[in-house]
């Protein structure tokens, strides 16, 4: 079939003032766009191939390159958008769904970005973390309902099993697969070294990581690959993944070409064939088989971990994770239509789902006027892009966050948005070993160290500044947010008054 | 002007406290006279006192203290009350007209104890029984608020100065083996009596001197257990972190105190084994009972008394002893006023409860 020739979205513009032809840019990469042209003498680049991922312009040794918006535009048109012709140019060209990776960009709402935060005046004073202990330690987990005593009348400590970290922080679920072994061992180095957990994704635990199990959490998907008794039992806490925010109601595909022999063998598929985990677990088609994996699963790891089920924020999510909190999980994970992949449907991203406040917050809500917010823990994912929003998500109700975009980007991701494409600049979605090279996990991780910490520190100085110093005294402290531009509804389901009330 | 529970109103203040452990009964007079003391830390728009084993004629009966803004408030909720309760005696509380007094509402006290076939249609025990109708009341029936609804102990309080409210009530001429005072510096002018404290429930009663920062994410709690919370105030909802984690949980004072005012983790990792893993508990499994910000309270209970200050002690408290008496207060010149001699005098530690029983155990 014909196609016309797309426009690029993006030019490399090069200053030939600056270039050296010294051709770093040609080598590093792996899409192609840059060749230097013996016959001018000079470097050529071809736009077309370009995904607009900084790595020649981070690279240049004499800053010559950057990438910039084409103003090439077709006649404007307020409803039918450059994207939107192109979009069709695309499909009728080549009859295909349209993939895109990373979390949905389009124009909705942040409502983050209208929730602002309290702090101390007069009445009570702000507490400066320099001076005084600032507490960022949380526990996950059910909490018993009867305090029960020994003979003498001593506390037994009747716990279910807990995930206890030091800060209100997690990465979130990247398979080993859709993200390179250096990814994975960056961010399991952090987890330990930060006292938190990173979770393995539906694509198994390669052995060399077993010995960061302590800091492990195992995820079971509905393709369960990589899925085994020693799997299960080597983490601290298992997820069960309903569904992912970037794609709710449907399954993950991880390319063949993805899959190289190690990969292989940790998620126990062939190589080189595509891995397709199923869009629902097809052995849950309601909450009560949803009880029996939970059960089955702690059967399989002898009542000795917690089990999370993570569910992506759609419609009636309050309604969903109040089922899962009568379910036997321990915490629930939500993840908003924000939340990154490494790979989906563009339609499914960009127009499935809401987004995580407002979820997070009627989940809060709901489960606390049925009373059994205790039972579950609640951990928010999908869009959170700093200490701020992790200090929001905390006040409409959650124990913790998950981050997986913001730990991609410490490791130097680019927010391209063409990790189906398997090909990563930065050695983060690929699999190929000379890009997954240009990761150095001993870098990585203190880059993932550093983040964790810097957004830490935040938080506790805007802890302190609003006269608390434990996390737990935030948890659902909704006094402490006001909406400023949003309407009487939205304050209602955010359950937050208006700045100037 | 939204009246209070309808808006939040931070307050500081200042708090008192005497306890005699041997239960020898003694008169209101010390009391007022230690809160008058710290006129200015008030700015009379709040006062209350309340007293332990003051009702030994009736000591087996609830005493509901109830403010009525109408006849109809009074006629509705004296319904209520005939319908779940036996009414042993109810009266008008005594009260003087006093300058700096004013807009009281109608004031009444009933010695009351539960319908027993009501009681156990009901299912519940006594005291939740008691509970769940003093939430009745105060939500449902329109223009009347119970205060005060422990057994020999009663709670009078009121818009004014301390010392003006003790005039109205008369404090000096009760007696009992506990009071606890309270002046109010609301950042807000309420114009309601339900607002001033002690806020009392059942047998427990708090004073508190502070502005939690804690507060939203323990109401939230709270009000997941069936307390509702009507009149967003820091005192109202320890109150009730207090009735749910003695009545209902069944901690001690002490443990309470653990819960309420935790211990720094950093301290906790130092304690011996044993300690450590129960602080861990109470910390893990009651973390939403965590108060943070300054406070101080004095919260009253059948037979003793817990003082507990904030875990950084943002705010002053004082102990002092003599003889069998404690005197707690937010400054010492209100204990030296009452008890120049003191045998003792301390400013206990941030999250150091000091908890004083009658000698021999309860009242």
């Amino acid at each position: 079939m014909g196609s016309f020739d797309l426009m690029p979205d993006y030019e490399v513009a090069r200053n030939y003032d600056r270039c050296i032809a010294c051709r770093v840019c040609e080598r590093q990469c792996s899409n192609l766009v840059h060749e230097y042209s013996e016959e001018i003498g000079r470097m050529t680049a071809d736009d077309s191939k370009c995904v607009n991922c900084h790595r020649c312009v981070s690279l240049c040794p004499t800053r010559a390159l950057k990438i910039v918006q084409s103003d090439n535009t077709y006649k404007l048109n307020c409803n039918w958008t450059s994207k939107s012709i192109k979009e069709i140019f695309t499909q009728a060209s080549t009859g295909s769904v349209l993939l895109s990776s990373m979390g949905n960009p389009e124009d909705y709402p942040v409502y983050f970005d209208k929730m602002t935060i309290n702090a101390s005046q007069v009445t009570n004073p702000s507490i400066d973390p320099l001076r005084e202990p600032m507490e960022t330690r949380v526990f996950l987990g059910a909490k018993p309902e009867k305090i029960e005593r020994d003979a003498n009348g001593k506390i037994k400590c009747n716990l279910s099993p807990q995930l206890k970290l030091a800060m209100p922080m997690m990465f979130s679920a990247m398979s080993y697969g859709s993200i390179s072994y250096n990814a994975h061992e960056s961010l399991a180095r952090a987890a330990e070294e930060l006292d938190i957990y990173y979770n393995t994704g539906e694509g198994g635990l390669n052995e060399d990581f077993y010995k960061f199990g302590n800091n492990t959490i195992v995820q079971v998907a509905s393709g369960r690959f990589g899925v085994h008794r020693k799997y299960l039992n080597q983490g601290a806490a298992v997820e069960i993944k309903m569904g992912q925010g970037a794609k709710p109601g449907i399954g993950g595909h991880l390319p063949g070409k993805k899959i190289d022999s190690d990969i292989s063998r940790t998620r126990m598929t062939p190589e080189g064939s595509d891995a397709i985990s199923p869009a629902p677990h097809h052995d849950i088609y309601s909450i009560e088989d949803l009880r029996q994996l939970v059960y089955s699963l702690k059967e399989a790891t002898d009542y000795k971990l917690p089990i999370i089920v993570k569910i992506a924020a759609v419609h009636n999510v309050a309604a969903i994770a109040s089922g899962i909190a009568r379910s036997g999980a321990d915490v629930i994970s939500i993840d908003g239509f924000r939340g990154g992949t490494g790979a989906a449907p563009t339609r499914i991203r960009d127009c499935v789902g809401i987004p995580i406040e407002l979820a997070l917050a009627s989940v809060d809500t709901r489960l606390r006027k049925e009373g059994i917010r205790d039972r579950v823990s609640i951990v928010a994912g999908g869009g959170i892009r700093s200490s701020t929003d992790i200090v929001k998500s905390i006040a409409l109700g959650a124990d913790c966050v998950y981050l997986g975009t913001s730990a991609l980007l410490a490791l130097g991701c680019h927010l391209c948005r063409s990790c189906q494409a398997g090909k990563c600049n930065w050695g983060i979605a690929t699999q190929e070993p000379e890009l997954v090279r240009r990761l150095n996990p001993d870098i990585g991780y203190k880059r993932l160290v550093n983040l964790m910490r810097a957004w830490q520190h935040e938080i506790e100085e805007i802890m302190g500044g609003m006269g608390i110093n434990s996390i737990e005294a935030l948890r659902g402290n909704r006094l402490m947010l006001r909406g400023v531009g949003l309407n009487e509804k939205e304050l209602g389901i955010l359950g937050i008054l208006h700045a100037g009330e | 002007m939204m009246r209070e529970g309808q808006v939040r109103i931070p307050s500081g203040c200042a708090i008192s406290g005497i306890f005699s452990k041997s239960g020898m009964k003694f008169s209101g007079k010390d009391i007022v006279k230690s809160i008058g003391v710290m006129h200015d830390r008030s700015n009379g728009l709040g006062g209350g006192f309340a007293g332990y084993g003051i009702y030994p004629e009736y000591k087996d009966y609830y005493a509901f203290h109830l403010f009525y803004d109408s006849i109809q408030a009074k006629k509705d909720c004296e319904e209520f009350l005939n319908r779940h309760f036996e009414i042993a005696h109810c009266s008008e509380i005594p009260t003087k007209r006093t300058d700096g007094v004013d807009n009281a509402p109608l004031i009444w006290r009933y010695f009351i104890s539960p319908h027993t076939t009501k009681l156990s249609a009901s299912q519940l025990d006594e005291r939740e029984y008691v509970v769940k109708c003093v939430f009745r009341i105060n939500a449902k029936i329109d223009g009347c608020y119970v205060f005060s609804s422990g057994k020999d102990m009663g709670v009078f309080k009121g818009v004014g100065f301390p010392e003006d409210i003790a005039k109205f009530y008369m404090i000096e001429d009760y007696e009992g083996y506990s009071f606890t005072a309270h002046g109010r510096y609301p950042t807000n002018t309420p114009g309601w009596w339900g607002g001033a404290h002690p806020f009392g429930l059942l047998d427990y009663s708090v004073v508190h001197n502070g502005e939690i920062s804690s507060y939203d994410a323990n109401r939230r709690a709270i009000e997941m257990y069936g307390y509702e919370c009507k009149l967003l105030t820091d005192t109202e909802v320890i109150t009730y972190i207090i009735d749910y984690l003695h009545r209902k949980k069944g901690l001690t004072y002490q443990e309470i105190s653990w819960v309420a005012a935790a211990p720094f983790w950093q301290t906790i990792e130092d304690m011996p084994d044993g300690d450590r893993q129960i602080h861990e508990y109470l910390r893990n499994v009651f973390s939403a009972q965590l108060i943070t910000g300054p406070f101080s309270i004095i919260a009253g209970f059948e037979g003793g008394m817990m003082a507990l200050n904030d875990r950084l002690k943002l705010r002053s408290m004082v102990v002092g002893e003599k003889g069998d008496k404690v005197y707690i207060s937010s400054e010492e010149a209100a204990i030296r006023i009452i008890e120049p001699d003191l045998e003792k005098i301390w400013s206990p530690r941030g999250g150091e409860a000091v908890i004083v029983t009658l000698d021999g155990g309860g009242a």
